[in-house]
């Protein structure tokens, strides 16, 4: 950061990536490696770690208590929550979601890996692909991340060989493929000794891909919208109702998927109404075109009654409304989710009631295996659920658009985030094992 | 081998790509239209201080060309810089806000609250909050908090739920998934809000010299009379400062962070530009708060006890 100009600093892109992988991989030295050896640790967190290290009596600086946050977890020695993490280097700038990797934190790994474009998975070169790794991958699939990172850790305790790298870089690439995960990347790395994180390994030679740090930073984080089925949830009606603008009437939201151009022909749902953009305001500035995730203000040309929670999408490339949806979930909440849950569920920006008429199976990640009617889904679950709403929803499969075909469940009581919900088919590959359940059709 | 390496990039101007300023950008007005569309009295703590004078003008830019539909709230520890002062009444009238002030000295005043031996106001800023947002029945609280700024706050939600008496339980916090906020809580439950979650100090400063937002004057380089007092430099003033054995010297400083004037700490400085701040900023080992705020120095576990409290 020191030797950066501020010209270079400004036009940096963003990447939003999530790790998971246990302590015992070595994951909170990884971050705390990348975090130090990039430079992005200043004087006085290093200085605080180095005092906390030193008075556990440890000799060297503890990397990994610069990622550990709050009093239970130091006194308990582990991570309790997803972390938020930033930082910089001169080409892009990082958001990092550090997700701890236990089994009881699926639901962890799943908030992480939501908002990531990119998921790193730690495996200990020593043990290779173990039951929690198949874990990982199964969520990083299920949620639908674009590029996986596999880092292949503490390769100085195998003595930086290249086949037992390649053994575990072809075992994981293999099994990740089979759930449809579209890319793969396997880096060897030793967090400890930092081989390959920052800097480049002079121990193996034999590799001779990007470094994971240089990975991050060239990772594509753009899209090709021209597939995309372009939506954009109306958050709020802005209405100044001034001299200045007496007739002014903008549809107010985050385009969530695609682009919208003016002169476009849109259809607002779930009325159905048509009209024509009139104009896109990009906060303050008039643009001819806006795309996913820019935040704008749309006009149409005809008066029509639109509000928050309704959905503007293009004429032609409208989804179906309904109120039958099946999911894949992840419960994260204390309380089971059972069949005859009467329930919020928030999809985009709009809130209706539902009531939950099935769970036709429930998925144990370790071997992909459907248990047919569990009944109810306790925390850390991921299961299949059959939902009813009070009212027709224009929902996207999950597949097609990760944020419009996203939901929460909420309870209508205390107001409890209970489950996030994933509409349509699970993985992107045929599922391994078939549902048993009749499909309904969803896999649009 | 059966691994894929990515292809690099060189250039990443994709047409549909967004920097990451605008990325934040777009998040932050995104979260100011969902509380907008789903909270009957939402109020922005506003300081003056620059991450405020950010989510201000964030709040702005969400509802233009309308006025923003929230009011804001000021913490008056009673210490505060008189150019802050100012430019906050200045900017309140500019844009025609409603500001509530809940003031620190009052409830001194009034033997609520007693002054600390050490002089220090913001841990007293708790209680005045608190009550403020119960008499005015706040439902949503936007604070311009960074999760970058310290260890307790990276596990911070971006709807951050807190009970009647403001506290916050870590247990309760609800995982955030999407962008799906949820911000549903029971009567005299509120919601603080950070709509500046993931930026950093350096992310705010780009913005600021970006949007050519102006700011307080006390940021950039001026001649000051300052003492040192635990390794910073303080503003001399009736607050309590100097005592015996602290001498008076006139330098030239600026401050990266406006709080208290007991404990906001000022640096060595010549930078007189925004220009010259970040590159300054960029070239710093030193965290913001570190070097210049003395509250979050107490000890590790202080800022996470001030939050369950009610803190910001």
């Amino acid at each position: 950061m020191s030797t950066t100009t501020t010209e270079e600093l400004s036009a940096t892109t963003l990447l939003r990536f999530a790790t998971a992988g246990s302590v015992d991989d070595g994951k909170s030295t990884l971050v705390g490696r990348l975090l130090h050896d990039s430079k992005s640790i200043l004087t006085d967190q290093l200085e605080a770690v180095e005092r906390a290290s030193a008075s556990r009596g440890q000799e060297a600086p503890d990397l990994a208590l610069l990622t550990d946050g709050l009093r239970a977890e130091r006194e308990q020695g582990i991570t309790i929550d997803v972390a938020y993490r930033y930082f910089a280097t001169p080409r892009r700038r990082f958001i990092l979601a550090d997700t701890p990797g236990h089994v009881q934190y699926t639901r962890n790994m799943v908030t992480g890996a939501s908002t990531a474009e990119l998921t790193v998975i730690l495996v200990d070169a020593r043990n290779g692909v173990v039951e929690q790794t198949r874990r990982h991958a199964a969520i990083a699939a299920l949620l639908r991340v674009p590029h996986v990172v596999l880092a292949v850790n503490k390769m100085d305790l195998v003595d930086y060989q290249e086949s037992v790298f390649a053994a575990i870089a072809e075992e994981f690439t293999a099994y990740a493929l089979e759930l449809g995960v579209p890319e793969i990347t396997a880096i060897p790395i030793s967090a400890l000794a930092g081989d390959n994180v920052v800097d480049p390994s002079a121990n193996m030679d034999w590799y001779g891909g990007p470094t994971f740090l240089e990975h991050l930073e060239t990772v594509p984080v753009t899209h090709d919208l021209s597939h995309c089925h372009a939506r954009l949830p109306v958050q709020y009606v802005i209405r100044p109702q001034t001299a200045e603008h007496p007739d002014y009437r903008g549809y107010a939201g985050q385009i969530a998927a695609g682009s919208f151009r003016v002169g476009e022909s849109v259809t607002v749902l779930p009325s159905g109404r048509t009209s024509k953009i009139s104009g896109i305001d990009l906060l303050g500035e008039p643009v001819d075109i806006a795309w996913t995730t820019q935040s704008v203000t749309v006009l149409l040309e005809d008066d029509i009654d639109i509000s928050r929670g309704d959905l503007i999408v293009p004429a032609k490339d409208a989804p179906p409304t309904t109120q039958d949806i099946e999911a894949t979930v992840c419960h994260v909440a204390d309380a089971p989710l059972t069949v005859g849950h009467r329930v919020l569920l928030k999809h985009g920006t709009r809130t209706v009631k539902a009531i939950v008429k099935d769970i036709p199976s429930r998925l144990t990640l370790d071997d992909l295996s459907l248990h047919p009617h569990p009944g109810q889904l306790v925390a850390n679950d991921i299961g299949r659920v059959k939902i009813r709403t009070a009212e027709p929803l224009p929902v996207d499969s999950y597949a097609d658009s990760r944020r419009t075909g996203s939901f929460i469940l909420i309870d209508p009581n205390d107001g409890t985030t209970l489950t996030a919900g994933m509409v349509g088919e699970s993985f992107a590959s045929p599922e391994p094992v078939k549902d048993e359940a009749d499909d309904d059709g969803w896999d649009f | 081998m059966t691994t894929t390496v990515a292809t690099v990039e060189e250039g990443t101007d994709a047409p549909y790509a967004l920097s990451h300023l605008d990325a934040l950008e777009s998040e932050a007005v995104h979260i100011f239209r969902e509380v907008a569309g789903e909270f009957e009295r939402p109020v922005i703590l506003f300081s003056g201080g620059k991450d405020s004078i950010v989510m201000l003008h964030l709040a702005l830019k969400a509802f233009a060309p309308a006025a923003i539909p929230f009011s804001l709230l000021h913490v008056d520890t009673g210490h505060n810089f008189p150019e802050v002062l100012e430019y906050r009444d200045r900017t309140v009238a500019k844009h025609g806000l409603r500001l509530h002030v809940a003031s620190v000295q009052d409830y001194i005043d009034r033997g609520v609250l007693k002054e600390r031996p050490d002089g220090t106001r913001n841990p007293l800023q708790t209680l005045p909050l608190t009550e403020k947002i119960q008499s005015e029945k706040f439902d949503a609280v936007f604070g311009g908090g960074r999760r970058d700024e310290e260890k307790a706050r990276a596990k911070e939600r971006v709807f951050s739920l807190r009970d009647e008496f403001s506290q916050w339980d870590p247990r309760r916090q609800r995982p955030e998934l999407w962008n799906l906020y949820n911000g549903r809580h029971a009567p005299g439950e509120h919601v603080r809000v950070f709509p500046l979650s993931n930026w950093t100090e350096l992310d705010v400063w780009q913005y600021i010299a970006r949007e050519g937002i102006e700011l307080p004057e006390i940021y950039f380089a001026h001649e000051r009379e300052v003492f040192k007092r635990a390794g910073m430099w303080l503003t001399a003033g009736e607050w309590g400062g100097p005592k015996d054995g602290e001498t008076v010297e006139k330098r030239l400083v600026r401050y990266r962070t406006v709080g208290d004037m007991s404990c906001t700490g000022a640096v060595d400085s010549d930078a007189v530009s925004l220009e010259q701040v970040i590159t300054e900023i960029a070239a710093s080992r030193l965290t913001e708060r570190g070097a210049t705020r003395a509250d979050d120095k107490m000890s590790e576990a202080a800022m996470e006890d001030r939050k369950r409290e009610g803190y910001f």
